[in-house]
């Protein structure tokens, strides 16, 4: 407090340096509340809506189709209903309609399975966000995951179903978390960054996948050696699903895993010494090291829960739906960059990650071949509509940067004598 | 004092057997492909192991960088000798004609060559260029668009370099002005650009792709320099010209020491009058077209047409690259031979190896990732790399 100046978060440090992302993330983290995040993802919509418009398709309609391909329409469709009582045959009135026969239905059980991977690989990137730490290896530690999962759900096949699927769970997140670890490691010992280290390990995690499930790999199914795919997992090795067709992408248990995983993560920040010490090592790893914290152990820690977050996605996806990995899967699969969206639009909070990856998972399914209407919008167009909006979602979380900084600064002007001695009483 | 035990001299030092053992591990694959092609797998192996031996002594010794260089070398030389034996003979003749090869590795090298002379332009300018995929994405597709809506490849280089410079241009405000997070700003423009790429290909040319009769950047035909480089794209000499050009630039002028010194210490620099801002955009949207120009090559230099997300990672690996060539101009340029040899090599070898081939596309990333841990030979990037400056 000797220098209050120099504490404010977005001013320079004496070297001339701008303030660094854990600080300045530390500082968005307090300001601006709900609005800020809501006007950004408002703003990339419309940045999306004016290049629709500017190719001669309507963005309003185009949109409308996209939110009712989400299925997200459902929650307006209310009426007369009845709900089956589990484990009975009892069947009560409720507000929605739960027949997945019906479009609005089954397109918002599709939106929840893309939800569910997206909420874990959010976390990947907030939880070594809070640690200072900035992973976008989300996307090599989901496809270790997918890839370790598809691994034993295919073999192990006497095993009971409970057992199966904890096993196969377990060391999906446990590929994801030596993934993770990696590039904790080289960060601690060698002080690699971890940005580059995790760039490396996405595109070996992607080649390495491509090999194993690829013509002759070592893991390419038993059955059509022309098809560069692994076997099916077991029957055993499946979640068990809440609703809907089991072969047709039934929404399954893995959403309340990932919201295990949103309850997990806020635990252990908030109310572990572990949670304690990385938040520690993410606002000043100096000071950390000072009060006694090792912020080696933490790096290594928070890229390893980070790690474990992402392969768990990858282990429930296979499990959940996909029940087998081809090199094509590998290669077009892009839930872990876009987690890097989901944790900075989310804000890295718990809260946050959980209705961002509803958003996203609401936009990929609602642009997907199967939901969107075609007559409206043509399908292949909206996907990459999907990844505009989302890369402006990426940009803006930056500008948004400057507005906070705009705020600061004629908050300052205003009241001069106020804030300073606000700062002083603090 | 006294007590010092000296080495005779005949010896070779620790160092020297270390750099011995990185050999031996080269050689171990060597054995295995033409012209020698040895068949028995026990000759790779013994090679490889006596490498490994040549890298431990060296590492007990202290002499820890080309030790585990030795080791790294023995293991990769018994890997691929392993696997080249298990081939069968006449096919590895067809895959290792050298010169096939060595043109087939100038053409991978190529856009990322000129991707990573972009790419360590604007770190040594201290501004991380994580979007040096997406702006070669972009310079892919406008290049093919401009060539083929002004129905001229210079046109459709122009149109490249504007498109690239233009996404550049985003980063830089983003990086410089408002300060951003560059690797969050990286993304973003790694993901518009696919995003935008891929929504205007398929709205002007839908299913049926780019046309067949895209107007090609043309090859240099000078018969007297022989196979290899008697034919090769006008952008392969580019490439060789803009080498020793960024070379001059970076450490011969008062530009590159600008650059540079932006890079290492903005205050310092800021104090003698050098304009932080003003260096900093330049070296990043220069950074963009060079990107985008790479880009081009792909699509209207040598596949002759684009497709969705053709550049696939290319832009990594020149970051790759950047890192791996220690963020110099020959530094960078050597990274990219070696990485574009993988790449060739690995659709070389598709025909013996079947998909095994597809592991020498990783190889990049792993050495860049033993480069970045410090084994073989430390790399270090520009003290100010990746933080924004804020001006007094």
């Amino acid at each position: 407090m000797s220098e209050p100046e120099s504490q404010a978060p977005l001013d320079a440090d004496p070297e001339g340096y701008a303030p660094s992302v854990a600080r300045r993330m530390a500082f968005y983290q307090r300001a601006g509340g709900i609005v800020t995040p809501i006007m950004t993802a408002v703003f990339a919509f419309l940045m999306g809506g004016i290049v629709v418009l500017s190719t001669g398709h309507n963005p309003w309609r185009t949109y409308k189709a996209i939110f009712e391909g989400s299925g997200l329409n459902w929650l307006f469709h209310v009426g007369n209903h009845s709900i089956q009582v589990p484990f009975t045959h009892t069947h009560i009135w409720f507000l929605w309609d739960t027949n997945t026969n019906h479009t609005a239905a089954y397109n918002l059980t599709q939106t929840l399975l893309t939800t569910t991977p997206l909420i874990l690989t959010g976390l990947a990137v907030a939880f070594a966000f809070r640690c200072g730490l900035f992973n976008i290896g989300g996307q090599g530690q989901y496809l270790m995951g997918t890839i370790v999962g598809v691994y034993i759900g295919s073999r192990f096949t006497d095993m009971g179903h409970l057992p199966h699927v904890l096993f196969a769970l377990t060391c999906a997140a446990l590929a994801g978390a030596l993934w993770g670890a990696i590039a904790g490691f080289l960060k601690a010992t060698v002080g690699a960054h971890e940005v580059i280290t995790t760039i490396m390990l996405n595109w070996i995690a992607y080649w390495g996948g491509s090999y194993l499930f690829g013509r002759d790999g070592p893991l390419q199914n038993h059955f059509n050696k022309a098809v560069p795919i692994s076997d099916d997992i077991a029957e055993n090795a499946h979640l068990p699903t809440l609703s809907g067709n089991p072969h047709l992408q039934a929404l399954h248990v893995g959403i309340f895993i990932a919201i295990g995983g949103l309850i997990a993560f806020y635990l252990i920040l908030n109310r572990t010494t572990l949670g304690y010490e990385v938040r520690a090592v993410g606002f000043n790893p100096e000071a950390a090291r000072y009060g006694g914290i090792s912020v080696a152990r933490n790096f290594i820690l928070a890229m390893a829960i980070s790690g474990l977050f992402a392969g768990l996605a990858g282990g429930i996806d296979i499990l959940g739906w996909q029940f087998r990995l081809g090199v094509l899967d590998v290669q077009v699969s892009n839930i872990g960059f876009i987690g890097i969206a989901v944790a900075l639009l989310g804000r890295n909070t718990a809260v946050g990650v959980g209705l961002a990856a509803l958003l996203f998972g609401a936009l990929l399914t609602g642009t997907s071949t199967r939901s969107l209407d075609p007559e409206v919008f043509p399908p292949q167009l909206a996907g990459n509509l999907a990844l505009m909006i989302q890369a402006l979602v990426l940009l803006f979380v930056g500008a948004d940067l400057l507005i906070l900084y705009i705020w600061q600064a004629r908050r300052k002007l205003r009241l001069p004598g106020a804030a300073r001695a606000a700062k002083g009483s603090a | 004092m006294n007590a010092v035990p000296t080495q005779p001299p005949w010896l070779p030092t620790t160092r020297q057997v270390a750099i011995g053992g990185i050999v031996l591990g080269l050689f171990a694959f060597w054995l295995t492909i033409p012209p020698v092609s040895a068949r028995s797998p026990w000759w790779p192996v013994l090679v490889g192991l006596c490498a490994i031996a040549a890298g431990i002594w060296a590492v007990t010794r202290d002499v820890r960088r080309p030790g585990w260089g030795a080791i790294a070398a023995g293991l990769v030389g018994i890997g691929l000798g392993l696997l080249s034996t298990r081939a069968n003979v006449s096919n590895l003749d067809q895959v290792v004609v050298w010169s096939a090869l060595l043109s087939s590795t100038l053409v991978w090298a190529t856009p990322l060559t000129f991707a990573a002379i972009g790419g360590m332009f604007s770190e040594r300018s201290g501004v991380v260029n994580i979007g040096l995929e997406g702006m070669m994405l972009s310079g892919a597709f406008f290049g093919a668009l401009g060539a083929d809506k002004f129905n001229s490849w210079v046109m459709g280089l122009v149109c490249a370099a504007v498109a690239g410079g233009g996404f550049a241009l985003v980063h830089a405000v983003m990086a410089i002005h408002l300060r951003a997070d560059q690797i969050v700003s990286g993304t973003a423009i790694n993901f518009l650009a696919l995003g935008l790429t891929g929504y205007f290909f398929i709205q002007i040319y839908g299913e049926n792709g780019t046309p067949g009769n895209l107007p090609r950047i043309p090859d240099v035909n000078i018969d007297a320099l022989g196979k290899v480089f008697g034919h090769l794209n006008l952008m392969i000499w580019l490439s060789f010209v803009l080498l020793i050009a960024a070379h001059i630039t970076l450490f011969k002028t008062p530009i590159g020491l600008r650059i540079r010194s932006v890079g290492e210490h903005p205050r310092a620099a800021d104090t003698v009058g050098i304009s932080v801002y003003a260096t900093r955009y330049a070296a990043v949207v220069l950074s963009g077209v060079l990107a985008a120009l790479g880009g081009a090559y792909l699509s209207i230099g040598y596949l002759g047409s684009f497709s969705e997300n053709m550049t696939y990672g290319k832009g990594f690996i020149a970051l790759a690259a950047v890192i791996f060539g220690n963020w110099r101009p020959f530094g960078a340029f050597g990274a990219a031979l070696l990485f574009g040899a993988s790449t060739a090599l690995s659709f070389r070898l598709a025909q013996p190896w079947g998909n095994a081939s597809v592991l020498f596309q990783a190889l990049p990333y792993v050495l860049t990732l033993i480069a970045v841990a410090g084994v073989i030979g430390r790399s270090v990037p520009p003290a100010a790399a990746g933080r924004p400056y804020v001006k007094q």
